[in-house]
């Protein structure tokens, strides 16, 4: 019993399990699911669709912080992606053609991967520090993103890009399936191959994993690379969204987020051990509290007050220093034996 | 010099103990620092010097005992307080702000202020002068990142100066300097003895504690081993009290010195001439299949740096490697890994274990950083090579799937061992791997190199127990001052020649008394 | 007694030069800047032909004061080795709740104060998130640029004109030379007088002193017996404080308060300051480099006008220029560490 008490994922879902009961207490039409054409609906079913481009961002953003790093770029990666396949689908004459938006997504995804490699290099070969390498994309992607759509706020009318967003697969939103395949491929990566293990080792004890031979640079690289990637294919549920690539509103402050998601779910900011099922939870958590905001009517641009407060929350209770007080409290006080007097 | 007899103390510290969970790292020892005379405090690993010195500058407090400082009782509660009683520190590092001027880091926190904030004419003039006393000349507006360690050494002195301490404590202050820099050093050290300073002095180089100390403490495992004025010892002596003679139960194992090594063929390894600036001289090695060299000399000597520089953990500036006969250029740890060579560092926390993964993650670790992240081992392979490895070492919990942290000393230097173990090197490099940990342990990881050795691995062994290194290896290289000063067979020699062998003054071999600076 | 000395001093111009590097090391990155001014100043010149007017020089000040404000208080704190993410925020919150006040009648002697208050707030709460909690800076001021943020949406989810004549005063006035000659407004003045005031602080009080040493070595500052704790903290209420003055001043200067304000001005402050010479990992650094990092960013800004370009390129120019700074930082770092 006590093992189950003590595994590290109790704290999230018991989290995530108190948040949705106290929805379902004040709206109990938050947990109900109406069928219409064969396809679900419902307050439950719109978390499911809207997490997608947050997941995507929490799962690179878990990678990076393994390896004591940090991307801020993510939005920006996001706002760069959506305004590339957009402007592909929108000059192209057959923007109904499936070829045709899968060559956009296709492009977009890349020029993702390409700036996370970008970062990647600045970060592993160049030797700057994570917040700063990966704040010059966040100032500038934007700008990039705006002056791919001339400016302006793209809009298209194309069938097949619209159904990332907003279509259904067997009832559920195929967003949700692109989560759920970001999960497994995440998964089966890190866990089935040595790379998990290998990304671990370099975050705990990089000085160790260098004398036992692992090629940190390597692995520094491809995980700010991933986080690219996931990147610039949530800017493409996003922007599917909307149909619209808004590049100043496009991924706006999902960083946070994502960090958040990342560090309820369990995973240390300092690094090391991460866990993608912590992850998956947390993500689930925020979007559960974003919906909760939304439904009390706050307005969406208040919600970052809130989010921050949970940030706070959250940071405070992962402190030493509060930690050592909660220890202390809940031991009592111990007769002094030694500890370092000066600080 | 001034005479002992009537140098007053001026700090007292009597029957002082500090503990920790589980370990006692000070039992009731007792230090006296008398004005102007300089004090040396000596020591192997795990003695309690550093311990001791905490305790004195305020870091620690006292379990048991008592400081008093010029006749009155005190409690450290912090630095503060230490600094207050006028006991001022010089760390190793030189605890200085490089990014300011000279003369600002010797006044900091008491610049010469007017009517409208710093007055930096005056603040700067204080500051020369307080250089001055020590017969420093130094441009005090320049950056102090822009001179080297051993300047800035002396302006952390001036520092301590400012104060007007009676008591200055200098921690390892000659690590990074060459010669010349020691000279001054000294020359500045003994200026302040002879104004009735108080100096206590913390080093491992041997020659320099002759040539600067009126009086030496020794301490072993914690405890006081006694208080000598420097005419009273000499090095063999000095040597001994240090290192001890302890009961050793691992006597009873076979000497596998007794053993023949085939040295016709190419070395596993060869260096010639392998050095670093600042960090180790010249120094030439080389190691047979089968055989174990092991390499002596105290705390401090080069013996750890000189590996280091053999697996590629940090660059050397000079020197040639060759493996099995051919040149080699090994500059990080991956060229060596390359060739098979395998290091065990002697800091296991910090460069060893990895503490949040399990065993068999530890264990497979080498193996799977040499395969690459792509080509994962699988299941069953891996499990039956992490079991072979937990039984064959003996690691205490059988469990695979156990934190590393969670595990003891022993157990931890198990794991690392099998680590090395499982990538199947040609040689291996053992750093202190019987350090910190019990017995049963220790006999386990000796008994396994012995075994090793005789099938055919080349290693290279270094502990600072002298009796076993003669025990385990064939050669033992002795380092003495970042200095190989020398080699012996194992096969005839006790601890008793080994000590004295470290302690000579000249060597044999006509290499000069003193290291000179090789640029 | 043996007198020991550094290579000493000469007479010659080898050895001035060499004693000059000496004591002004931290200065190349600053006179890299003014040398970077200089030349955009130039090409600028060369390629519009009336970019170098007393009214387009003047406008720089006009236009960025409220940058000038914020960037000095950003020095304090990367000088500290720590960042503000919340500046932006923190600047539009206190327009913001200055000017909903200023509308229900409050006098602006009082509301200015209150302004200034409030940014200090906020910094003292990174402060102690920070100093207390180990918090990461980024993390601490990233939740208190979301707080921010969040907060002047609630103040309102529009725009609030402000029509207080002392307020808009500060922006409309001219102090001119010669018609069509250089002019300041009283914006540009307190900007100036931030300036000032920050290099002073800096340079001739304990604080400031302190300030550099935690950047050059925090533990050695404590070591050396400085009060780092409430320096830290004072360092993050400093740049509040300044966020709150440019709240002050930014909304003077666009004559109403808009709750987007500030969207990545922080990003533009870092730049500024880095720009300007201060090093991210604290300790090297001037008020007046990042003055110059300012005046960088705003002459990229009129030039980038003057092309008839998309604005969005200032960013991208900034974001270019700092990537470049802080990569050849690093290589500097990265030479002198292997030595």
């Amino acid at each position: 019993m006590k093992k189950v008490l003590t595994h590290r994922l109790v704290l999230p879902i018991a989290a995530l399990i108190a948040l949705v009961a106290v929805n379902t207490i004040a709206r109990p039409s938050f947990v109900s699911v109406t069928v219409q054409n064969g396809q679900l609906y419902g307050p439950l079913i719109d978390i499911l669709r809207n997490s997608a481009p947050l997941m995507l961002v929490s799962l690179g953003m878990m990678v990076v912080i393994a390896t004591r790093g940090i991307d801020l770029s993510v939005g920006a990666i996001m706002a760069v992606s959506g305004a590339v396949a957009l402007t592909i689908i929108d000059g192209s004459p057959t923007p109904d053609d499936l070829g045709t938006v899968l060559a956009a997504i296709g492009v977009a995804v890349l020029i993702g991967l390409l700036l996370g490699a970008w970062n990647g290099m600045l970060v592993a070969l160049v030797g700057v520090q994570p917040i700063i390498a990966t704040l010059v994309l966040m100032l500038a992607g934007r700008g990039v993103a705006l002056l791919i759509t001339g400016g302006f706020i793209t809009t298209i009318n194309s069938a097949p890009y619209k159904f990332m967003a907003q279509g259904y697969v067997i009832g559920l939103p195929f967003a949700f399936f692109v989560s759920v395949a970001a999960i497994v491929i995440v998964a089966l990566v890190e866990r089935r191959t040595a790379l998990g293990m290998l990304t671990e080792a370099v975050g705990i004890n990089p000085e160790a994993s260098r004398l036992a031979g692992v090629r940190a640079r390597g692995i520094i690289w491809g995980a700010y690379a991933a986080s690219g990637l996931l990147a610039g294919l949530a800017g493409i549920l996003y922007s599917s969204n909307t149909m619209a690539a808004d590049s100043n509103a496009a991924g706006l402050y999902i960083e946070l987020y994502a960090i958040l998601a990342v560090v309820l779910g369990g995973t240390s900011l300092m690094g090391g051990k991460f866990t993608i099922a912590g992850t998956v939870i947390g993500v689930f958590t925020i979007e559960t509290l974003r919906s909760t905001i939304l439904f009390l009517g706050v307005p969406s641009a208040v919600a970052p007050l809130f989010l921050a407060i949970a940030v706070v929350i959250v940071v405070l209770i992962q402190s030493p220093r509060v930690r050592g007080i909660v220890t202390r409290v809940a031991q009592g006080m111990r007769g002094g034996t030694k500890a370092e007097v000066a600080r | 010099m001034s005479s002992a007899s009537e140098a007053r103390p001026v700090v007292e510290m009597r029957g002082i103990t500090i503990e920790f969970p589980g370990v006692t790292a000070l039992d009731g020892v007792d230090l006296t620092l008398r004005a102007g005379e300089v004090h040396t405090l000596m020591g192997e690993n795990g003695a309690g010097k550093s311990t001791l010195i905490k305790a004195l500058t305020g870091v620690y407090a006292i379990d048991d005992g008592s400081i008093v400082v010029e006749g009155t009782p005190r409690v450290f509660r912090g630095t503060a307080d230490a600094q207050a009683a006028g006991i001022s520190t010089v760390y190793q590092e030189v605890n200085l702000c490089t990014n300011l001027s000279v003369g600002e880091n010797v006044m900091l926190g008491h610049e010469v202020r007017g009517p409208f904030g710093i007055d930096w004419a005056k603040t700067h003039r204080a500051a020369a002068d307080h250089l001055e006393n020590l017969g420093l000349a130094l441009d005090t507006r320049s950056l102090l990142a822009t001179h080297s360690i051993a300047v800035q050494q002396l302006v952390a002195i001036s520092r301590a100066m400012v104060r007007d301490s009676h008591v200055l404590v200098l921690d390892e202050p000659t690590s990074s300097l060459d010669r010349g820099e020691v000279e001054q050093l000294f020359a500045v050290v003994r200026g302040l003895r002879d104004r009735g300073v108080a100096i206590l002095f913390v080093t491992h180089f041997l020659d320099q504690v002759y040539e600067i100390s009126d009086r030496l403490t020794v301490l072993r495992n914690g405890r006081l081993v006694g208080e000598y004025a420097i005419g009273e010892l000499p090095r063999g002596e000095l040597i001994a009290k240090m290192i001890g003679r302890e009961l050793d139960e691992l006597d009873a194992l076979a000497r596998s010195a007794d053993r023949d090594i085939d040295r016709t063929g190419d070395p596993v390894i060869r260096a010639d001439g392998i050095a670093r600036r600042g960090v180790l001289e010249p120094a030439d090695v080389e190691v047979f299949p089968g055989e174990v060299v092991g390499i002596a000399g105290l705390l401090g000597s080069g013996r750890t740096e000189l590996v280091r520089l053999l697996y590629g953990a940090d660059r050397a500036d000079a020197g040639r490697v060759e493996v099995q006969g051919r040149a080699a250029r090994i500059a990080t740890p991956r060229h060596a890994i390359d060739r098979r060579i395998a290091f065990s560092s002697e800091d296991r926390r910090a460069e060893g274990i990895v503490g949040d993964l399990t065993v068999a993650e530890n264990i497979v670790l080498g193996v799977q950083a040499k395969r690459g992240a792509l080509r994962p081992m699988r299941g069953a392979e891996r499990d039956a090579l992490v079991a072979d490895y937990i039984d064959a070492l003996g690691v205490r919990p059988a469990n695979p799937d156990a934190l590393v942290r969670n595990l003891s000393g022993g157990n931890q230097q198990k794991v690392l061992l099998a680590r090395w173990l499982a990538t199947a090197p040609q040689l291996i490099i053992l750093d202190e791997p019987t350090r910190g940990i019990d017995v049963g342990a220790k006999a386990d990881i000796q008994r396994k190199v012995a075994e090793l050795s005789a099938q055919g691995l080349a290693v290279v062994f270094i502990s600072s127990e002298l009796e076993e290194v003669i025990r385990i290896a064939q050669r033992i290289v002795v380092m003495r001052d970042r200095r190989k000063i020398g080699e012996l067979a194992s096969h005839d020699i006790d601890v008793d020649d080994l000590v004295a062998f470290i302690a000579e003054e000249h060597d044999t071999q006509g290499i000069l008394e003193s290291p000179e600076n090789v640029a | 007694m043996t007198s020991i000395q550094a290579p000493a001093a000469k007479a010659g111009f080898a050895s001035f030069a060499r004693r000059f590097i000496r004591r002004r090391v931290s200065w190349i990155p600053v006179f890299a800047a003014v040398a970077l001014l200089v030349v955009i100043f130039v090409a600028a010149q060369a390629y519009f032909g009336n970019f170098l007017t007393p009214r387009v020089i003047s406008a720089l000040l006009l236009d960025n004061a409220y940058l000038f404000v914020l960037a000095v208080g950003m020095t304090f704190v990367i000088l500290t080795g720590g960042i503000d993410l919340s500046v932006g925020a923190v600047m539009a919150f206190t327009g913001m709740l200055g000017a909903s006040l200023l509308r229900d009648g409050v006098p602006s002697g009082l509301v200015v104060p209150i302004m200034l208050l409030l940014g200090a707030t906020f910094g003292l709460a990174i402060g102690v998130l920070v100093q207390y909690f180990d918090v990461q800076p980024f993390i601490a001021s990233l939740a208190a640029m979301f707080a921010a943020r969040g907060l002047a949406f609630i103040v309102s989810l529009d725009s609030i004109k402000v029509e207080v004549p002392e307020i808009l005063w500060l922006q409309s006035t001219r102090i001119q030379g010669a018609p069509g000659g250089f002019y300041i407004t009283p914006t540009g003045i307190i900007a100036l007088l931030v300036v000032i005031a920050g290099a002073l602080v800096l340079a001739f009080t304990r604080f400031g002193r302190t300030i550099y040493a935690i950047g050059g070595s925090e533990q050695s500052a404590r070591l050396m017996g400085l009060p780092v704790v409430r320096t830290k903290l004072l360092a993050y209420v400093v740049s509040g404080v300044c966020a709150g003055l440019a709240g002050v001043v930014f909304t003077a200067y666009t004559g109403a308060s808009y709750p987007l304000n500030g969207l990545g001005t922080e990003l533009d402050t870092i730049a500024a300051v880095v720009i300007g010479g201060t090093l991210l990992t604290g300790g090297s650094g001037y008020v007046v480099g990042s003055m110059i990092g300012v005046f960088v960013y705003g002459t990229i800004r009129t030039a980038i006008s003057f092309m008839g370009a998309d604005q969005s390129w200032t960013r991208i120019s900034i974001g270019l220029l700092l990537l470049v700074f802080v990569v050849v930082q690093r290589l500097i770092v990265a030479r002198s560490e292997r030595r």
